[in-house]
């Protein structure tokens, strides 16, 4: 049962990844990004069922929160340039 | 740590996982069948808020009433919130960056300002 939750897993992975390969603007690259970060999560809480250590939940659960914080990083990297402060309008492309 | 289920709950997590992993396969179809960022981005919703909600209830009903369940709905949570966060803000940096929606019937009207958020329906 959770063997299964995995193969379904890894065939999503490997179609985001299809995506972030192709995506034409930076925009669909990190969507699948975000994407791969999520099923990473699922991944890594499934396997954790499979072999009988809950601990691995522990590193999903702290991978949710930085998969947020790098969307949002690459965001405003991608804006303005660089990644202290925003009130440089200068460098926005 | 299946072994020592009861039947019913072997099959009530059977088929939440099935459900999750489901539309997280439907959602991954749709980051790569859609024709524009925008769609790509509602179908990447579908995948995290739909699959990763049931797959991960189909877990917690495996691990019964314990810490790894509280732990399991605090992650549920947190993606449930942080998705349509994250999603925005890919959405409105696209839309900054002068990414447009791709319409059946030609490009969308400029006549809105995007600084201030009106809208072609504010104007008289």
């Amino acid at each position: 049962m959770v063997a299964a939750g995995l193969a379904a897993v890894l065939v999503v992975l490997a179609l985001l990844v299809a995506r972030a390969l192709r995506g034409p603007t930076v925009f669909d690259r990190l969507v699948a990004a975000n994407s791969v970060g999520t099923a990473s999560i699922l991944l890594l809480a499934l396997y954790g069922f499979f072999i009988g250590r809950p601990a691995f939940l522990d590193i999903g659960l702290l991978y949710a929160l930085l998969n947020a914080v790098g969307t949002f990083a690459i965001l405003k990297f991608w804006r303005y340039g660089s990644l202290g402060g925003s009130g440089e309008e200068d460098e926005a492309s | 740590m299946i072994g020592d289920l009861d039947l019913a709950r072997t099959i009530v997590a059977w088929v939440f996982l099935a459900a999750g992993g489901f539309f997280l396969v439907v959602g991954a179809i749709g980051i790569n069948r859609m024709p524009d960022i925008f769609t790509r981005l509602h179908a990447a919703s579908v995948g995290d808020t739909f699959g990763a909600g049931l797959m991960l209830v189909g877990m917690m009903i495996v691990a019964g009433l314990s810490l790894v369940t509280v732990k399991l709905v605090f992650l549920l949570l947190f993606l449930w919130f942080m998705g349509p966060v994250v999603t925005h803000a890919i959405a409105r940096a696209a839309l900054e960056a002068g990414e447009r929606p791709k319409l059946a019937d030609g490009p969308p009207a400029e006549s809105g300002n995007l600084a201030t958020g009106e809208g072609r329906l504010s104007r008289s």
